[in-house]
């Protein structure tokens, strides 16, 4: 069942994405962004983390689970640390995202001509 | 010369003496193969970046239609020629090459005829004996400038158009000898802009302008449809193509009365290839013109035929400010000697 759950509800986010870029004729990056966007607003309200326990990697693997992360982190420390938290914790959760484009894209450069 | 508004009559019958057309695997591909006279399996031609095979692309078209023409470089007057690019670099550094003066034209994909026209007024009011007319694009170097990098694989909604890789050129002469169809007039565009702003649908925009250039030609020499064997725009694609037949209609021009097609529409089979709405580009009318249809008109399926290259005027800033599309049309009037009376 969480398969299937997952596989719905990842299909669903990407539906929306098809939607913004077809009926509201967004450029992929702005489509990309609200979806991120769209996440965070989610975390604000405390909505995203049902979500992912609901479907899984239906709700973690989608773009918008990055906004829910960059909110998560930064309310999570501010809750520890204070307002300062909010800096210091957007990238608490989301670190390893970012490192790992960082990094993967380093070892494609290295082995492909990445740029057309 | 000048009849009506704005139609050149060139009774000095300036001819098309040497032409040439170069493209790249997707056209090579089509259903127009056997009609160009350099085709590449590789997009890159074997150079380091697509600006430089555009650039190589215009290079071997100029230099093959100076030799179809039997003349040699040093007796051109001058060389007219745009393209997509910034600052049109792809004819400038051809120019530098060819090392004969130079006029630099942009009319976006209505380059082709636009600089055909001009090189017929040229040698028609004796400004030069030979003038030499050549334009170029390439998919990717059009697609990462004003769309999105190449290597970022954007999705294409199905109104897109795609670039056609190649080159076309033409050398113009006054010479009663010189075989080769002629330029009879052209009528110059002025920009139409209907409030269209998504480049992704080009066709759209350039359709109004393709029937007003249509329309003022016929209206200045006094014609119907009928008097040509084929009225074809420059790429208006499947889009395009049937918003200009809906145009025609409702301007009550008698367009069935003979066969109009698009470049865009004939230069790809688009049932087999991922060309979307159809092919566009400088390279569109130009080497379906003088690889396709002047070879037809050689064997004289079609006596008379009037090109209609049509050119979106946008820039990557224009339409990312909001800008809508401003576009234009020049037709060109080419026959085979013989026809006019």
């Amino acid at each position: 069942m969480t398969f299937l759950w997952a596989f719905l509800v990842g299909g669903a986010i990407c539906v929306i994405g098809q939607i913004l870029l077809d009926v509201f004729k967004m450029t992929p990056g702005k489509a990309m962004s609200t979806l991120v966007v769209g996440g965070a607003v989610l975390d604000a309200f405390q909505l995203y983390e049902p979500l992912i326990k609901f479907a899984g990697a239906g709700a973690t693997v989608p773009i918008t689970s990055f906004g829910n992360a960059l909110v998560h982190g930064a309310i999570s420390e501010l809750e520890r640390d204070g307002w300062v938290g909010v800096i210091t914790g957007i990238f608490e959760v989301t670190s390893a995202g970012i490192s790992a484009a960082i990094i993967f894209s380093f070892l494609a450069a290295l082995f492909v001509k990445p740029k057309g | 010369m000048l009849h009506g508004h704005r139609t050149w009559v060139f009774e000095r019958t300036p001819v098309i003496s040497g032409v040439a057309t170069v493209v790249g695997p997707e056209e090579g591909n089509g259903p127009l193969a056997d009609d160009f006279d350099i085709i590449h399996e590789d997009k890159m031609l074997g150079q380091k970046s697509w600006e430089k095979a555009e650039h190589q692309l215009l290079e071997e078209a100029t230099k093959l239609a100076v030799e179809n023409a039997g003349i040699t470089k040093e007796q051109l007057g001058f060389y007219i020629s745009g393209d997509l690019l910034n600052q049109i670099t792809s004819s400038s550094f051809t120019a530098r090459t060819l090392s004969v003066p130079y006029i630099g034209v942009f009319g976006a994909c209505s380059t082709s005829m636009e600089s055909l026209a001009l090189a017929a007024f040229i040698v028609n009011a004796g400004g030069a004996q030979y003038v030499l007319s050549a334009t170029s694009s390439h998919n990717s170097t059009a697609e990462r400038q004003f769309r999105y990098p190449t290597e970022y694989g954007a999705q294409k909604p199905p109104t897109a158009q795609y670039t056609v890789t190649g080159a076309g050129a033409a050398v113009v002469t006054i010479d009663e000898q010189a075989a080769g169809p002629i330029i009879t007039s052209a009528t110059l565009g002025r920009v139409v802009d209907m409030g269209i702003k998504d480049p992704f649908n080009m066709g759209a925009a350039m359709a109004p302008a393709a029937v007003d250039t249509i329309q003022a030609h016929l209206k200045d020499l006094n014609r119907s449809p009928a008097d040509y064997d084929l009225i074809v725009t420059g790429d208006l694609a499947s889009v395009g193509y049937d918003i200009a037949l809906e145009l025609f209609k409702k301007h009550q021009v008698p367009i069935e009365e003979t066969h109009y097609d698009d470049c865009g529409l004939m230069v790809y089979d688009r049932e087999k290839q991922p060309v979307q709405a159809g092919g566009s580009g400088c390279a569109c009318s130009a080497t379906v013109t003088y690889g396709h249809l002047l070879k037809k008109m050689a064997r004289g399926e079609l006596n008379r035929i009037l090109v209609v290259a049509t050119g979106a005027l946008l820039s990557p800033l224009t339409f990312q400010q909001g800008e809508s599309i401003p576009c234009i049309a020049h037709a060109v009037c080419i026959e085979n000697r013989g026809v006019s009376s």
